[in-house]
C-alpha cells in the first residue's frame, strides 16, 4: 500500500477519533456503556454457576476462560469492524455511491469512518478477564501456551470479525434483512462463551465446524488446559486458529467483493 | 410551551383506537423486518435453551424451581415475548425531541403518553400473533413445551402480557424523555438494555440469583416486570394466589411508571426548545 493511501486512512480515522472524543462526559458515559456490556456477559456465566456445578461436562475455571477468550475477541472485532452492520442504510439510501467513487476501498472507509472508539471499554475489561481467567484456571506458564493465550483472542477478532462483514453483506442483496445478521454476530458471541458440547448436533456443526466459531474459545481452552475433547477432536486443533480465522477473512473478502459486484445504487 | 390546553374536551376512545388500530397497521406492512426478527429470536431461543438443558443435565431434575418443560416454556415464550413487549426499540421519540419535530405531537388536542400508548398496544396486538408465536411453536417443533394445567393461566397471561407491554412501553418512554434534558438519550437507552437483560429474566430467571434479591428485584424494579412475570405466571410457578400477586405487583408499575411518565413529560415540555430552521 503506497504511503498517501496509508496516510489517507490515518486521516479518516483519526477525524472519527477525535469527533467522537470532543463531548469528553457523553464519550466516558459511552465507554462506561460498552464496558458493563462485557460485565454482564460474565457475570451471566458466573449467575449459571450458581445453580450448576458443571456446563457440559466442564467447570467453572474452564468455561470462565472460555467466555473470557470469547468476550476479548469479540470486542475488539466490534471496535474495529462492528458498525458495518450499518451498510444496510448506506445501501438504502445510496451513500455508499460516496465511498465507491473514492480511490480507497470501500470497505476499508466504513471500517475507518464508523469505528467505534467508545468500545475501546469492553476491550481492556476484555483483556483483563483473559489475565484473571488464565490465572485463576490456571493455565501452566509455558512459552507456548502464552503464546496461544495472546494469539488465540486476535485470531478469534478475526473471525468475528468476518463474520460481522459477511453478515452485513447480506444488506446488498437484502435491504430489509434487519436485525438478522444479529443471530450470528451477537448470537456467535453467546454460542462461543459455553463449550460447544452443550449444544444440539445441527447448532453444533453449523456454528461451531461450518461457521468456525469452535475455534475462537473451544479449542484453545482446551490445549491450553491439556483437556481432551469430550467430542474427540485431535489435540493440534487448539494452535489452528489463526489458519481458520485467514480463511474466514479471505471467505469475507470475497463475499463482499460479490456483493458490491451485486451492488445496484438507488441512482438518487 | 403550553401544554394540551384543549384537554378539557376530552378525546373520545374513538380517537385512541384509531391510533391502536394505526400502530398495528403499520407493522403489519413491515413483513420483511418481522420475519427477520422472528428468524433472530428464534436463533437466539436454541442458544438459551441449550445452556438452560446443560444446565439441567449436570444432574438437577429441577432448577430454582423450573422443571426442564417449564425452563422451555419460558425460553422459547420469552423469546416470543420481546418482540411484543418490544424490549429494544429505536429511539424515535428522542430523535423527534432533538430534532424539534416533537412539537407536532404536542400540537395535537390530545395527551402525548397516551397517544403514543395507544399507538404501542396496537404495534403490540399485531406481534402477539407474529412475533410471539413464531418463536414458541419453533421451539415446541423441537422442545417438549409446559402447557398451563390450569385453563385460568391463559387468561392471567394474557393480562400479564398486557401489562408487561404497558411497563415496557412507559421505561421506553420515560428512557426517549431524557433527550428533553441531554437532547441524546443513548446513555439512558445503554442502561435499560443492560438492566432489562441481565436483572428481568431474559438472560436467565431471575430465580437463578439469591431469592431474597430476586423476590426484591421482582417487587422493588420494573424490570422482571417486563419479562419474568408474565414468564413466571405462564409457566405456573407457585399456586393461582401467587400469580394473582405478581400481576398485582405488575399493575403496581404500570400506575407508577405511567404516573413518571406524565410528570417527566410535563416537566420536559418547560424544557423543550425547538430547533430552529
Amino acid at each position: 500500500m503506497a504511503d498517501s493511501t496509508l496516510a489517507a486512512y490515518r486521516y479518516l480515522l483519526g477525524a472519527q477519533v477525535r469527533s467522537q472524543s470532543q463531548y469528553r462526559a457523553s464519550f466516558a458515559a459511552d465507554v462506561v456503556g460498552s464496558l458493563m456490556f462485557g460485565v454482564i456477559d460474565v457475570a451471566s456465566v458466573l449467575v449459571v454457576f450458581r445453580v450448576t456445578p458443571t456446563l457440559g461436562g466442564f467447570g467453572f475455571a474452564e468455561v470462565f476462560l472460555m467466555t473470557a477468550l470469547a468476550g476479548c475477541a469479540f470486542a475488539m472485532a466490534d471496535l474495529a469492524v462492528g458498525n458495518v452492520e450499518r451498510l444496510r442504510q448506506y445501501v438504502r439510501s445510496g451513500l455508499l455511491d460516496a465511498l465507491l467513487v473514492r480511490p480507497l476501498s470501500a470497505l476499508a472507509q466504513l471500517a475507518a469512518m464508523d469505528v467505534a472508539t467508545r468500545r475501546v471499554g469492553r476491550v481492556a475489561f476484555g483483556v483483563i478477564m483473559v489475565a484473571v481467567a488464565a490465572a485463576h484456571a490456571p493455565v501452566p506458564l509455558t512459552p507456548a501456551r502464552l503464546a496461544l493465550l495472546v494469539v488465540t483472542p486476535v485470531a478469534g477478532a478475526m473471525i468475528f470479525g468476518a463474520v460481522f462483514v459477511a453478515t452485513a453483506t447480506v444488506a446488498f442483496w437484502w435491504v430489509e434483512s434487519g436485525e438478522v445478521a444479529n443471530g450470528l454476530t451477537y448470537g456467535g458471541l453467546n454460542f462461543t462463551q459455553y463449550p460447544i458440547t452443550i449444544y444440539g448436533t445441527l447448532f453444533r456443526r453449523l456454528f461451531a465446524y461450518a461457521v468456525g466459531f469452535a475455534f475462537v474459545a473451544y479449542y484453545p481452552t482446551l490445549t491450553l488446559l491439556d483437556r481432551a475433547d469430550p467430542l474427540g477432536a485431535p489435540a493440534f486443533l487448539g494452535y489452528t486458529s489463526p489458519a481458520v480465522a485467514i480463511a474466514a477473512v479471505t471467505a469475507a473478502g470475497l463475499t463482499w467483493r460479490a456483493g458490491v459486484r451485486h451492488y445496484r445504487s438507488t441512482g438518487s | 410551551m403550553q401544554s394540551h390546553p384543549i384537554e378539557s374536551s376530552a378525546p373520545s376512545g374513538r380517537a385512541y383506537l384509531a391510533l391502536a388500530a394505526a400502530g398495528f397497521k403499520r407493522y403489519a406492512t413491515y413483513r420483511e423486518a418481522m420475519v427477520a426478527a422472528v428468524v433472530t429470536n428464534t436463533v437466539f431461543g436454541f442458544l438459551r435453551f441449550a445452556v438452560m438443558l446443560a444446565v439441567l443435565d449436570a444432574g438437577a431434575r429441577t432448577v430454582a424451581g423450573y422443571s426442564e418443560p417449564q425452563l422451555a416454556t419460558f425460553v422459547w415464550a420469552g423469546q416470543g415475548l420481546i418482540g411484543v413487549v418490544l424490549l429494544w426499540a429505536p429511539l424515535d421519540l428522542a430523535e423527534r425531541i432533538r430534532s424539534g419535530d416533537v412539537v407536532t405531537d404536542l400540537l395535537r388536542p390530545i395527551d402525548p403518553v397516551w397517544q403514543m400508548l395507544a399507538a404501542d398496544l396496537g404495534r403490540a396486538g399485531y406481534a402477539a400473533v407474529t412475533r410471539f408465536v413464531g418463536p414458541v411453536a419453533a421451539g415446541a417443533l423441537v422442545f417438549e413445551l409446559y402447557t398451563p394445567r390450569r385453563l385460568v393461566t391463559y387468561a392471567l397471561f394474557a393480562c400479564s402480557a398486557l401489562l408487561a407491554t404497558i411497563v415496557c412501553f412507559g421505561c421506553r418512554y420515560l428512557v426517549n424523555a431524557a433527550a428533553y434534558w441531554l437532547l441524546d438519550a443513548r446513555g439512558p437507552n445503554t442502561f435499560w438494555t443492560l438492566t432489562s437483560g441481565f436483572l428481568g429474566g431474559l438472560y436467565f430467571p431471575v430465580w437463578f440469583l439469591p431469592d431474597t434479591l430476586a423476590a426484591g428485584l421482582i417487587v422493588l424494579t420494573p424490570f422482571p416486570s417486563v419479562i419474568q412475570i408474565p414468564l413466571d405466571v405462564l409457566v405456573e410457578r407457585g399456586s393461582p394466589g401467587l400469580q394473582l400477586a405478581l400481576l398485582g405487583v405488575q399493575a403496581g408499575w404500570v400506575v407508577t411508571i405511567l404516573a413518571l411518565c406524565h410528570w417527566v413529560q410535563a416537566r420536559g415540555e418547560r424544557k423543550l426548545v425547538i430547533q430552529g430552521g
